[in-house]
């Protein structure tokens, strides 16, 4: 579905080179939710940007269903950490979310049903006629969440969207991401710094090294897809797979690939462990 | 209550100036009675005709001519980097010029007529429409730009629905600067050289030792102003109500 | 980044008087209207060897500076009093409301019935223009003064000077350099306009003078200096904002873009 290959992002500006990404690659299947996460700085957002066609990168492609990914491709939304700004503040919430319907040419009444599903399913089927900023942060999350949803996406890119948000409303969200997932079928990258959200949400996770980055490991999680926050956080697996992905990102602020794995799981298509006597 | 604090301070400042004046031999501040007096004797329907809505109407051309101009070609520069850098330094020194001086030279090449004036009005007023437009433009906040561009809103729809809104606030300031030195050049290119308008009537009565009728011509430009401030304001509220509330909304979250 | 930007602006500059240079010379426009840059800068060499330019000059930089300052001084003491004394504010908005937005050249006759060509007529019409932006900027600055800081200084006994001193002031401070630099713009423009219509003595009255005796190229320098003035006094105005203020919000933010 998607293809992130050997994709390498250095910026150039004043005569400073900074090398944001080095060597990336991986695999997104139809209808996975893959969390990426790493240490603070590591290049996640350029990478995001990158697979979303924001940015051009410096080598290396990413591939959406088999093509190269220049522009921002129609069938992919993008949902930003700064919702506060990501929607416009002088349109209300409807308007915010049809606008991109309006560019793809779509008939008014399919317009209507699309904004009022989408608005349905994120519990916000009453605010189509405020405006942003007479809302709470994690309900203008939803709105940008909202949007995304009508454009009907195949893919999903989420850049780190509840960091802004307090934890309860945090849970809410991680909550309505995952219940949208299994409803709708949608493939979904989602970026955050935080392990437990990762875990928590994923299907499987893929650990980022330090800047500039390469993949540190990749990890299933085995947790059965019925997952709520009262529960699954409490889960023994739950909290092996946190240490586990806790002590890979220690070990990539570090700078080392930690060899083995303490889980029984093995982590898929793993980095040929380095003889580093770490452990 | 509210009222009250409205109307207060005028009134007593209005009865002040009747008691104060009312037995003023002084010939160049007469009476408030006698400029009331005088008041529906100058300015009888033909004369508003005559003189305010010719005034009224150059004002009106040369604003509407410079906001155009100005958003328009405020937009291009503000969105090209490098068109901006050439055009800083220039766009600085033609912004400073006092628009009052652009009289003298407009005449030289539009005569005396209508079009000097449209013209004048126009050339002052377009310079903080344009500026400032290049500011806004320039400062649409980058999450936005890319939101917009990762939903594929790209050439007019960007325009309409990113660039111009989010610059509105912006614009509207300079909209606001222009207005007041679109007022003031439209007077003063009438005391130059006319044969209607207000500013031209004004100068024609104190030549004339009319004073009561140039102290009503003061009160006419004067509710002009204010009239023209008010109805800004209505335009301004309505255009921008969604900044208004945004302010005050992430002042009251500070 | 810079380099290039200087750079850039250097040429656009270049451009703009080449341009002024061709276009007359070319005919597209007739050449005694416009005269060709290298004209306006031999008229320009004439006026600042000329020693009634420099008074002149003198002239207009005494009723702006002298009507500036009045202005602001008048501006600060009213907007502090109309903020602190209770009720103040409420009472005087509607007034403020519908005095602002009159033209001052709306006192050019009053003027010159009163002053003739005398400095006070430049300083009537420059004070009363330059005095509401100051006002509006004092008043909002005072709004924005922050409750908990006001409440605090309250329950240490701070009387109402030191509050005034130490609360009210600083917050305001910021608003008020935004005020002076809109003013002197705006003192600038009544200045040249009461020597241009009125005929007191600044360079607004020797261009008035120019036009009429159809020197046109030394009206175009004389302009030029007006802009030149005018650009000088925008940019040292913001420079001082800048200074003053480097530690407040506002201007951090632009600079950090």
């Amino acid at each position: 579905m998607l293809d992130v290959r050997g994709l390498k992002k250095v910026y150039e500006g004043s005569g400073r080179r900074v090398e944001a990404v080095r060597d990336l690659t991986f695999t997104v299947g139809a209808g996975e939710l893959v969390c990426l996460v790493g240490p603070s700085g590591c290049g996640k957002t350029t990478l995001l940007k990158c697979m979303g066609g924001l940015l051009a990168p410096t080598a290396g492609e990413v591939l959406l269903e088999g093509r190269q990914v220049t522009g921002p491709p129609p069938g992919m939304a993008f949902v930003f950490q700064e919702y506060g700004r990501s929607l416009f503040p002088w349109m209300r919430v409807g308007e915010n979310v049809e606008l991109p319907l309006k560019q793809k040419g779509l008939s008014k009444a399919r317009r209507r049903d699309l904004v009022a599903d989408a608005l349905r399913s994120v519990g916000l089927a009453d605010a189509s006629s405020a405006y942003p900023w007479q809302l709470s942060g994690g309900m203008q999350q939803r709105v940008a969440i909202a949007r995304a949803l009508a454009y009907e996406p195949r893919v999903l890119l989420m850049d780190e969207p509840f960091a802004a948000v307090d934890a309860q409303t945090r849970a809410d969200l991680e909550d309505l991401v995952r219940g949208l997932w299994r409803e709708r079928g949608i493939t979904i990258l989602f970026v955050t710094h935080d392990i437990d959200e990762a875990v928590y949400l994923g299907e499987r996770v893929v650990v980022l090294s330090a800047s500039p980055t390469v993949v540190q490991e990749q990890l299933k999680v085995d947790l059965p897809p019925d997952r709520d926050q009262l529960h699954t956080r409490v889960a023994p697996r739950f909290a092996e797979l946190r240490t586990h992905v806790y002590e890979q990102i220690q070990a990539a602020k570090r700078g080392v690939q930690l060899g083995g794995t303490p889980l029984e799981a093995a982590p898929m298509d793993a980095p040929p462990p380095l003889k580093d006597g770490l452990r | 209550m509210r009222l009250g604090y409205v109307l207060a301070l005028p009134a007593v400042l209005v009865a002040v100036w009747w008691v104060a004046s009312d037995d003023s031999t002084d010939v160049y501040w007469p009476p408030l009675r006698t400029i009331l007096e005088t008041f529906p004797d100058v300015w009888t329907g033909e004369r508003l005709r005559a003189d305010v809505l010719p005034s009224v109407l150059r004002l009106a051309g040369g604003y509407t001519l410079a906001a155009v101009a100005g958003i328009a070609l405020g937009t291009v520069i503000g969105s090209h980097r490098r068109v901006r850098a050439v055009c800083e330094p220039v766009l600085e020194f033609l912004r400073a010029v006092p628009p009052p001086v652009l009289v003298p030279v407009i005449m030289l090449f539009a005569g005396i007529g209508d079009t000097m004036k449209v013209v004048v009005i126009a050339a002052g007023c377009v310079w903080p429409v344009l500026l400032n437009t290049v500011e806004g433009v320039r400062a649409v906040d980058p999450v936005m730009t890319e939101t917009a561009r990762s939903y594929g809103i790209t050439g007019l729809a960007r325009l309409r629905d990113l660039v111009l809104p989010s610059a509105s606030p912006q614009i509207f300031a300079g909209l606001r600067q222009a207005l007041s030195i679109g007022i003031i050049l439209m007077v003063i290119s009438e005391m130059f050289a006319a044969s209607n308008g207000l500013g031209f009537t004004i100068v024609q009565f104190q030549r004339g030792f009319a004073i009561p009728g140039m102290w009503t011509g003061i009160l006419v430009l004067g509710l002009l102003g204010f009239v023209l401030s008010v109805l800004f304001q209505l335009v301004e509220r309505r255009v921008l109500g969604w900044y208004h509330g945004l302010r005050a909304s992430t002042r009251r979250s500070r | 980044m810079k380099g290039v930007n200087l750079a850039l602006g250097a040429a656009g500059l270049a451009a703009f008087l080449a341009l002024g240079e061709a276009v007359p010379r070319l005919g597209l426009v007739k050449e005694a209207y416009f005269p060709p840059t290298s004209r306006i800068a031999d008229a320009l060499g004439d006026e600042l060897a000329d020693s009634a330019f420099w008074t002149a000059l003198g002239d207009t930089l005494t009723g702006w500076a002298l009507g500036l300052a009045i202005a602001v001084g008048a501006g600060i003491v009213a907007g502090v009093v109309i903020s602190v004394v209770p009720h103040l504010r409420e009472a005087t908005a509607s007034t403020i409301e519908f005095l602002r937005p009159i033209p001052s050249v709306a006192l050019i006759p009053l003027a010159v019935l009163l002053y003739g060509t005398e400095l006070r007529s430049v300083l009537l019409l420059v004070v009363y223009a330059s005095f509401w932006q100051i006002l509006i900027q004092v008043l909002y600055g005072v709004q924005d003064v922050d409750p908990v800081a006001e409440e605090t200084a309250r329950s240490y006994g701070l009387g109402t000077w030191a509050r005034i001193r130490h609360v009210l002031w600083p917050t305001a401070l910021p608003y008020v350099m935004t005020g002076v630099r809109l003013a002197a713009a705006v003192a600038l423009i009544l200045a040249i306009t009461a020597e241009l219509v009125i005929g007191a003595p600044g360079l607004g009255a020797r261009i008035a003078v120019a036009q009429t005796s159809q020197a046109v190229p030394e009206m175009y320098a004389l302009i030029v200096v007006a802009g030149l003035l005018g650009l000088l006094i925008n940019v040292g105005a913001r420079t001082v904002e800048r200074r003053a203020l480097a530690w407040h919000q506002s201007v951090r933010g632009e600079v950090a873009v």
